[in-house]
């Protein structure tokens, strides 16, 4: 029994909140299973039960209470974020072996919840993409839902050379980078299979999904405008501005902002407060500085997403961010009865 | 090259002279740990001359008991070395007391008065002598020399004035 | 009710309210118990010095402690009788620990001292203040800080607005409601005075916009008057809007920075019950000897009395009737209140409220988890500050840190706790945090003293030395020069042996005589 104020407590819990942040992902997983068939619920399942696993195990080796803390749903988190950003047809041991390093590493080697630098599920997927490249943009083609094939891929030894394909962006700088083939980018939009008319075919769908989850997010006040708006803002500007300087090379926000991780990104993966700034300013340039290197790194560098990357290297200077944003606490802002800047 | 570590040299000469700090500033900041106590239990004659003694390294940085194991690890932590337990032979950690004078036995010798090394008892000769209790500092030092032990150390008890919010303990390991 | 700009201050929570429990039923007199122990601490400052001894007969309204400083003002007996002495007991705070009491026998007369009223209005200003602390008026919301001193104000200063504070903010409390709905005009009297004399140009009124029956009768009661200006408030329910800083920066849109006060921004803030006691202590001549509490959660008869100071908490409580599965009593209400560690301890001045709550009415929050960095707490937070921040450097014991982040800025209003997922004690931890550094900063002054008077010690023993050197040396000069005079050796000798014994005569009187 506590003896001192306050006793009142509102029902919230960090599970309440993990929660909502796994119901927010289900309208982008529900589009998914439209256009990619249902083998990503299968890579949630075996991401789910490794993450449980391996959070029980270091709980219990870290001599911790287990329960209170596996039924937080912070490890639920990571493991589906690995598996929404792992390709739905990765054999089964890459899906385990990026949650392991996600919970075992980045998380609990970290001290645990609330205590980890990076994002886990950006370290696993940064791993993996430096260990399995192949595997790790090996995507199948928008439409095949073809169950059976799929899970032979996940489970089998066969290759499924015949379905896959590469993710939109992916193929747009594979065909950008090579001078021969004299690509433009709406050239290559406009021929490519994989491309629907906004962001990939399927993809933008997907985008919009997570989106709407996002939005009910800031709704539901789990997470703020600061990070989503910064992030999008600030990637739909670089890629606008390079798209007006030569259109050939660069593609417009639109794609960039409806393709691969971005929604995903912006409203799941930087605003991960544990390994994000806190502050509003920090988050506002948090956001914008991810975006920045995340399409630097889609651009110019030789990996299908840069948001993984650019989630790492921003983390590195949350400290630093939040250090030198901290907000002007009452009666500091400067002239006595102006409005706080928030 | 040469031109150059010459210059250099020269500004580092100016800058010494022009900057010069005047005291010992690592004394002063040891100095500041330590608990002012003038108790001599170190082995000095009083804090000032510890502080100036670890400065030079001629002293340990665990020989004092009034500063107990935070004052170490505060020394620890200025001086960038090890945290060490406190040394046995220079006595052990005690509640902070103050010195209390038994004033029906007092016999105003002002033997006390002489020893105390901040000036808190008050007294003349053949008059009964009392402990200034705001301004003792526990040392200890008024023990030996009374020749009939009518001074006690008393541990400061905990009033509403003194009284301290308690380090919150951590409900999760309850829980499991 | 004017309409009128206000300001918003940032954070704040909306938990529920339980102010219709108790604000119901009229105000009851709690009858007089047998023994009443009147606390010498009240009052925020310096305790009082008590003026009575074993065996006196008081009468109600009696001084029987004078201010103990500059900061501490009279406290008075609650009613007839006889002092039984000044004893160590309980008294309502959180460490439990005793405290010297006034113990007084009621006689069961309550024969009043004699007392009357004055013209506030034809008296010097400091005069007023002087009657004031010696009617032992403090402020009742709570910190029970001395009025007067709040009344002061250097000559750089000047008071523009006087605000009384009927916001209450806090859940289950309604006393300051009830108060305003029957004494308004009081109120406004005792507010007349308080700005009359910290020479205030006018009068704000804010009250939370959730007791619209006590908007209206001081609004009413505003109306009637004439002479300075009233503004009568509703402010938009949100806790801490009854913070003083808070209902300042909603009413003026000010906000006043840590280590200053309101006097340096033209404003100063007074609870309405201040202002009636104010009125009271003026215009009836009656001191602080009794005030008016809540008393409600889990009892059967939630409601407000006006109850003497030193009234055992015990008694007051059992007016209301608790109900059995009661484990708890707070002092206050539940988000800033405290525990009662025993029911021995009698009512002060400063309590508004005793609230007897159960496992059912405050459930244990679940187990405390890890900070998740959420920032809840920081949007939550008044005081525009980082709690998750100074909670993680208070946890980990490094104060210096704490502070950098304005732990100190901090009102424990306990928003953070309220919201944190975590379920993290935060207020808790920027309790300790707060007492630690204040201890310590006592112990770095004692140390600065002792080095001090060490360092004069050594010094005055320096000089003795050096001054008794001297003199010998002076002495040895002028026996030479007296040789030199003398011409014959007899004469020689006996100069000689006079200095000898000399030199020894400080010696012996040096040894102290040890018999």
């Amino acid at each position: 029994m506590p003896s001192s104020s306050p006793f009142l407590r509102q029902p919230a819990s960090v599970q309440l909140v993990m929660l909502k942040v796994l119901a927010a992902l289900l309208p982008g997983i529900a589009i998914y299973i439209n256009f990619f068939g249902w083998a990503v619920v299968v890579q949630i399942a075996i991401a789910s039960v490794t993450a449980l696993l391996a959070e029980a195990l270091m709980l219990t080796i870290r001599k911790k209470p287990v329960r209170p803390f596996l039924a937080d749903g912070s490890a639920l988190v990571t493991a589906w974020l690995v598996a929404l950003t792992v390709p739905p047809i990765a054999p089964w041991w890459l899906t385990m072996l990026a949650v392991l390093i996600a919970i075992v590493i980045a998380k609990h080697l970290y001290g645990g919840l609330g205590q980890n630098p990076f994002n886990p599920a950006m370290v696993a997927f940064c791993s993996m993409i430096v260990a399995y490249p192949q595997l790790m943009s090996q995507w199948p083609a928008v439409g095949f839902t073809d169950f059976a094939a799929q899970i032979q891929a996940i489970f089998g030894q066969r290759h499924l050379d015949a379905i896959v394909m590469a993710t939109p962006l992916d193929a747009l700088r594979t065909a950008l980078h090579t001078p021969e083939a004299r690509a433009t980018v709406s050239g290559v939009l406009g021929s490519h299979a994989t491309f629907g008319n906004i962001g990939g075919k399927g993809w933008e769908w997907i985008a919009l999904g997570y989106l709407i989850g996002g939005l009910w997010l800031i709704q539901q006040r789990v997470i703020t405008w600061h990070v989503p708006a910064a992030f999008l803002g600030t990637l739909c500007l670089a890629s606008l501005l390079a798209n007006l300087a030569n259109p050939d090379q660069y593609a417009g926000p639109v794609f960039h902002m409806l393709t691969g991780g971005a929604m995903l990104g912006a409203f799941f993966i930087a605003t991960d407060p544990v390994s994000g700034s806190t502050t509003p300013r920090g988050k506002l340039i948090f956001a914008a500085g991810l975006a920045l290197l995340t399409w630097i790194i889609r651009v110019f560098g030789a990996y299908p997403d840069g948001i993984a990357f650019a989630t790492l290297l921003m983390n590195i200077c949350v400290p630093l961010i939040d250090m030198h944003t901290q907000p002007a606490v009452f009666g500091h802002k400067g002239k006595a009865g102006k409005e706080p800047q928030r | 090259m040469a031109i150059g570590s010459v210059l250099l040299g020269g500004a580092l000469g100016y800058a010494s002279v022009k900057f010069r700090v005047e005291g010992d500033p690592l004394v002063e900041k040891i100095d500041a740990i330590l608990p002012q106590t003038q108790c001599g239990q170190c082995g000095f004659p009083g804090c000032k001359p510890y502080a100036e003694a670890i400065a030079k390294g001629e002293a340990d940085i665990n020989c004092c008991p009034p500063g107990g194991e935070e004052g170490i690890r505060k020394l620890a932590d200025l001086l960038g070395r090890e945290f060490k337990p406190l040394s046995g032979e220079h006595g052990i950690e005690k509640p902070k007391s103050t010195a209390v004078i038994d004033e029906n036995v007092c016999i105003g010798c002002t033997l006390c008065i002489q020893a105390c090394p901040v000036d808190a008892i008050v007294g003349a000769a053949k008059q009964m002598h009392t402990v200034i209790a705001s301004q003792c500092t526990g040392c200890e030092l008024c023990l030996a020399p009374c020749p009939v032990n009518c001074i006690a150390m008393v541990p400061i008890p905990e009033t509403i004035d003194n009284w301290k919010w308690k380090y919150p303990v951590f409900a999760v390991r309850k829980a499991a | 009710m004017n309409v009128r700009e206000l300001f918003k201050f940032t954070g704040g929570v909306k938990p529920a309210s339980h102010k219709a429990e108790s604000n119901q039923a009229a105000i009851a007199v709690a009858p007089l118990s047998p023994v009443l122990t009147v606390p010498l601490r009240q009052n925020a400052g310096l305790a009082s010095r008590p003026l009575v001894q074993a065996g006196d007969k008081v009468l109600k309204g009696q001084i029987i402690a004078g201010p103990g400083g500059s900061i501490s003002v009279a406290i008075h007996a609650p009613t007839s009788g006889t002092v039984r002495g000044i004893e160590t007991h309980p008294i309502p705070h959180p460490s439990g620990l005793l405290s010297p009491c006034v113990v007084i026998e009621a006689d069961g007369e309550d024969r009043w001292i004699e007392h009357s009223a004055v013209d506030p209005y034809s008296l010097p200003v400091d005069e007023l203040r002087m009657r004031l602390r010696d009617a032992g008026v403090v402020g009742l919301g709570g910190a029970a800080f001395p009025s007067f001193v709040k009344t002061q104000h250097s000559p750089t200063q000047d008071i523009e607005t006087l605000i009384l504070n009927g916001a209450e903010c806090e859940p289950f409390i309604t006393c300051d409601d009830l108060l305003m709905r029957t004494k308004p005009d009081e109120i406004l009297d005792g507010a007349a005075i308080l700005a009359h004399i910290a020479g205030a140009k006018r009068i704000v009124v804010g009250i939370e916009d959730n007791k619209p029956e006590a908007v209206s009768a001081m609004s009413t009661a505003a109306a009637k008057r004439s002479g300075l200006p009233i503004e009568v408030i509703a402010v938009p329910t949100r806790y801490p809007a009854g913070g003083e800083k808070q209902l300042i920066r909603v009413l003026t849109g000010i906000e006043i920075p840590f280590g200053k006060l309101g006097p340096d921004y033209g404003v100063q803030c007074f609870n309405v019950g201040t202002a009636c006691a104010t009125a009271r202590a003026l215009l009836s001549g009656e001191p602080m000897i009794s005030r008016l509490v809540t008393v409600t959660g889990n009892v059967e008869r939630p409601g407000n009395f006006e109850v003497r100071i030193g009234t055992p908490i015990s008694d007051l409580l059992k007016l209301a009737e608790p109900k059995a599965d009661t484990d708890r009593t707070l002092m206050g209400g539940p988000m800033m209140g405290f525990a009662l560690p025993t029911l021995d301890a009698p009512l002060v001045k400063a309590t508004n409220c005793i609230l007897a709550g159960s496992k059912a009415m405050f459930p244990p929050p679940g187990p405390e988890m890890p900070c998740i960095r959420c920032g809840s707490c920081a949007r939550a937070c008044p005081m525009d500050l980082q709690p998750f921040e100074m909670f993680w450097f208070s946890r980990a014991k490094i104060l210096g840190k704490a502070q950098e982040y304005h732990l100190f800025d901090c009102i424990e209003c306990g928003c953070c706790t309220y919201v944190c997922p975590s379920r993290i004690p935060l207020v808790d931890y920027f309790r300790f945090a707060k007492s630690e550094i204040r201890a310590r900063e006592k112990e770095n002054e004692a140390a600065d003293a002792a080095r001090l008077r060490y360092e004069f010690r050594l010094e005055r023993e320096e000089r003795e030395k050096q001054e008794k050197a001297a003199k010998l040396a002076a002495k040895a000069a002028e026996t030479k020069a007296k040789l030199a005079a003398a011409g014959d050796a007899d004469e020689k000798k006996a100069l000689i042996a006079a200095a000898m014994a000399r030199t020894q005569e400080p010696k012996a009187e040096e040894k102290p005589s040890a018999e």
